[in-house]
């Protein structure tokens, strides 16, 4: 057996806040051979633009990037389905060799004849810009020749983690928005930005905002649409949820269309209010700040009676919350709090300083926090805080389940709505679903073992 | 063979009584498609890929080593995408380290990435091992891992901890996830075994089995009592216990002192019938120790089982061991009991080659119709060893490389099969065409049995067998009016 304890890198070190004075580090490239959680480019790109429904994705490159993007996301559409397939030039030795220009653009004009997209996404990979392929012309060709918007993600996985990934999506997107015939401000109107409609979830606030007199005209890109986010400059207020994924496409609308923005989280019963009352506050409309009002009271009369037996049940236990964005974090901290329990980990892939240091406030003393951390940290403080569940994606599941926690996947395998009021309830349920679940008596954490 | 349509379909038949391809189409008693049919289309891009990058089948043989810890040279995307995809799987942590390049390292090239990798793996992990594999955009740059490695151990000879570092090149243009495989396992064995003294015991390279597969294995050969090695073996490290203390390299895998004498084996046998000669283990040991090797298929099925007790009956000079010949009796007489429900069943079946290759001989044994077999890779093998291995097979019969999903559509809309026997993956398509599903090989990330889906020996094609009967009763009960509840 090798040594079992687990200490930290010690470049690490700064990246981990175990109480105490403040003083973490964070947006740093992950350190080589640390294990990170986190992604790449490429995996940031693909994840902003994977939801839009009537595009053609279509990742230039060897095969595995496609290959482990296949479908690899909930997100719903009410209507085409393209963006369930998976597209790829499958680069061979010899496109390496000489170049794949030639194949990605026959591919491209094949397929788009085939499934007649609205719009195609290029995702270059590592190896691109590397043998020198020029995308972007290829881009430009198919577009005049196809007389749709063709455009080239620069979504190389080395170029940096998801962040940069996010940016490359946004430069993308912007490049649809305004194409729309009309330039028309539309009334009392929103985008909804960042929401990826992992298990409808975007229906779920968009019928919140429409209750209240609100126009939804594009979501992006949950349930995305080519046609809607050529209108995104037309709607009066952006709405951004999650930390960083649509944030600089808000941030470019702003800056090209005067559009402002408001941060908000669907997760949770003050955040889900909260981004309710914040748009009604700012059209200024008191019938609509009636309407809120009314939508939020329906709502939580019907929730807060639903929560009690989970509360009962959990009352004190303590959890762990490790998610991509920062800003998710926040809201599940309030979320479990509303359940009764104290979170004890907390962290994210992608955060600020700014981020833990709110964090940090937000959460009790001693609580670790932790950027860009890796399985055997995750691992070593799970069981040093003998923690009762885990919250996190897939790669989390495991440490998880390997050490006898119960756990929620709040990330893309979701299957069940966890946004909105009534996603408070099913997050609850599934918490207390794993959490009281009598398999842990037999796991060796809680020693009922067989004598 | 006479089939629905009044002819005779077998490949020996006289012409002019023998199926066209019309009429086979209409019957179902045989093929119909030419591959053009399939592929004629000709798009020239993958949509939806039968396959993986080359990466993950080595990260997957490196788990397979006591200790090891498998270590991908290029982007942190291609270990954390490849992570995902098998923890979805095995259900199991599959922690993977990377050199994480950053755009410094693309254009002054990775070996600081990799030096600075190696180092914090060893700090962090404390591995007896670590397997290295290259990304595309690693063997893109030119990157000479080899001698990075021997430069990485020179420069820090100083350290006590240092521990085995084993490469493999994997550039995902030159093959698929079983290439990657194959390579890493060639690899493994051409960077430890050494030469000595000959010893009694079995070498065996199993292929990319499950992990009950693994298991079954290791009882097999131990009924036969016979000290074995099976390189890799990562049954215990891919689906182990719920732990106490967090286990930083998951308990089990062939130990590297074990490897490093596979040369001195009575000989070693090595599953997979499409393991190119340049990619083969066995045929390393062969070349390198003179250690005899046999390189057989997958035990899948009676016959195929049969050839890999029949190899381990000739090294160790033992009969086969009674309970294992029982369970080929009571497979005999399941075959028996059912061969009316499989009789002329069709079936399409997909996935790795050597699965491809096992599971259609199996197939054709129990009476079913392949109709199309096809896979992502590309070993320039598979339609020999299929027809090789169950002569009776309609060589019209189309039998594909390089082919993914979408073309396989396209065939089982025109085939109508009774059945799709493979990975997860084709469940798209078996929804959209409401034909079921029987999930075999890997990845089978939306059932829960993966990992303990036992498909070698006579006990893995009785459950396959059961699994294959259960799903074609069903469909006959749910689609009869009547309801029997009798078969």
């Amino acid at each position: 057996m090798p040594d079992e304890k687990i200490n930290l890198l010690e470049k690490r070190k700064r990246q981990v806040h175990e109480g105490g004075e403040f003083a973490m580090e964070a947006e740093k490239q992950s350190l080589a051979g640390s294990v990170s959680q986190r992604s790449c480019s490429f995996c940031g790109s693909r994840v902003v633009l994977y939801p839009i429904a009537d595009a053609l994705h279509m990742v230039h490159g060897p095969i595995g990037c496609a290959s482990y993007t296949w479908d690899i996301r909930g997100s719903l559409s009410s209507g085409p389905e393209l963006h369930r397939l998976s597209f790829s030039t499958d680069m061979q030795e010899k496109d390496v060799i000489y170049g794949g220009e030639k194949k990605l653009y026959n591919a491209l004009i094949e397929l788009i004849d085939e499934y007649k997209p609205k719009a195609a996404f290029i995702y270059t990979t590592c190896i691109i810009g590397v043998i020198g392929d020029d995308v972007q012309a290829i881009a430009k060709k198919v577009q005049a020749e196809k007389g749709i918007p063709v455009i080239a993600v620069d979504s190389e996985g080395f170029k940096g983690s998801k962040k940069e990934g996010y940016k490359a999506a946004c430069d993308a997107l912007f490049n649809i928005v305004g194409t729309d015939e009309s330039n028309t401000p539309i009334p009392k109107s929103i985008n909804i930005l960042g929401d990826f409609n992992i298990a409808g979830e975007i229906w779920v606030i968009k019928d919140y905002y429409e209750r209240m007199g609100v126009e939804v005209v594009c979501s992006i890109s949950g349930d995305g649409r080519v046609d809607e986010i050529r209108k995104a400059g037309r709607a009066q207020l952006n709405i951004v949820q999650c930390s960083g994924s649509v944030s600089n496409l808000a941030k470019m609308l702003e800056h090209e269309y005067g559009t402002p923005m408001l941060r908000a989280s669907y997760f949770g019963i003050e955040d889900m209010s909260k981004a309710l009352y914040d748009v009604a506050d700012f059209f200024d409309d008191p019938e609509m700040h009636k309407a809120a009002q009314r939508v939020i009271k329906e709502e939580v009369t019907k929730l807060v009676p639903q929560l009690a037996p989970f509360r009962k049940d959990l009352q004190g236990k303590k959890a762990a919350v490790y998610t991509g964005g920062a800003f998710k974090v926040f809201s599940l901290v309030r979320s479990l709090k509303t359940i009764g329990m104290d979170v004890v980990i907390a962290g994210s892939q992608t955060g600020s300083v700014e981020d833990y240091k709110l964090l940090a406030e937000l959460c009790d003393p001693g609580t670790i926090i932790l950027d860009d951390t890796n399985p055997l940290e995750l691992a070593k403080f799970v069981k040093e805080k003998d923690v009762d569940l885990f919250i996190g994606g897939v790669k989390e599941r495991p440490i998880a389940y390997k050490l006898g926690v119960g756990f929620c996947d709040h990330n893309h395998e979701r299957k069940e709505a966890l946004a909105g009021f009534i996603g408070m309830y099913n997050f609850a349920k599934e918490v207390h679903m794993s959490v009281m679940s009598p398999v842990w008596q037999f796991a060796p954490r809680r020693a009922n073992n067989r004598k | 063979m006479s089939c629905e349509c009044g002819k005779t379909c077998a490949p020996e038949a006289p012409a002019e009584n023998a199926c066209n391809a019309e009429d086979k189409a209409k019957c179902g008693c045989g093929p119909a498609l030419a591959p053009e049919h399939i592929t004629g289309d000709n798009f020239t891009a993958t949509r939806n890929a039968c396959k993986l990058c080359a990466p993950l089948g080595a990260s997957l043989a490196f788990r397979g080593i006591e200790g090891c810890l498998p270590f991908l040279h290029g982007s942190q995307g291609c270990a954390t995408y490849i992570r995902r995809y098998m923890i979805s799987h095995f259900r199991e942590p599959m922690d993977i380290a990377s050199s994480n390049f950053g755009e410094e390292s693309v254009v002054f090239g990775g070996r600081q990435n990799l030096f600075d990798g190696l180092s914090h793996v060893i700090d962090g992990y404390k591995p007896a091992v670590i397997g290295i594999a290259t990304t595309c955009l690693a063997e893109t740059i030119g990157d000479d891992v080899h001698m990075y490695v021997k430069e990485y151990l020179e420069e820090n000879s100083a350290r006590k901890d240092l521990p085995r570092l084993l490469h493999v090149s994997t550039p995902s243009y030159a093959g698929s996830h079983a290439d990657g495989y194959h390579w890493a396992v060639r690899a493994i064995v051409e960077q430890l075994a050494v030469d000595g003294p000959n010893e009694k015991f079995i070498g065996l390279f199993p292929g990319m089995l499950s992990p009950a597969d693994l298991r079954h294995l290791r009882e097999i050969l131990t009924a036969f009592g016979m000290r074995f090695s099976i390189v890799p073996d990562y049954a215990d490290t891919m689906d182990g216990p719920v732990w106490g203390d967090y286990h930083k390299i998951p308990e089990g895998g062939t130990p590297v002192d074990e490897i490093s004498k596979i040369g001195r084996a009575s000989a070693v046998i090595e599953l997979g019938a499409t393991i190119k000669d340049q990619q083969s283990a066995a045929k390393l040991v062969d070349e390198r120790f003179s250690t005899a090797a046999f390189r057989i298929g997958l035990p899948i099925g009676i016959r195929q089982s049969d050839e890999f007790f029949n190899v381990l009956e000739q090294i160790t000079g033992q009969p086969t061991p009674r309970n294992l010949e029982a369970e080929r009796e009571r497979l005999v007489d399941a075959y028996v009991d059912g061969h009316k429900y499989t009789a002329g069943k069709t079936c399409v079946i997909f996935g790795e080659e050597d699965y491809v290759v096992g599971l259609t001989v199996f197939c054709s044994e129990i009476g079913m119709k392949p109709v199309l077999c096809a896979s992502g890779g590309q070993s320039g093998k598979l339609k020999k060893a299929i027809l090789d291995a169950a002569p009776e097979i309609d060589p019209e019969t189309p039998i594909l490389e390089a082919v993914d999903f979408a073309e396989i559509e396209v065939a089982v809309k025109e085939l109508k099969p009774d059945v799709l026997i493979g990975n997860s993956k084709g469940f798209t398509l078996s929804r959209k065409t409401e034909i079921p599903l029987i999930r075999v090989g890997f990845p089978i990330h939306d059932r829960m049995s993966g990992p303990r889906t036992l498909h070698v020996g006579y006990r893995g094609a009785q459950q396959l067998y059961d699994k294959i009967v259960d799903k074609l009763l069903e469909i006959k009960q749910d689609s009869s009016d009547v309801g029997y509840t009798y078969f």
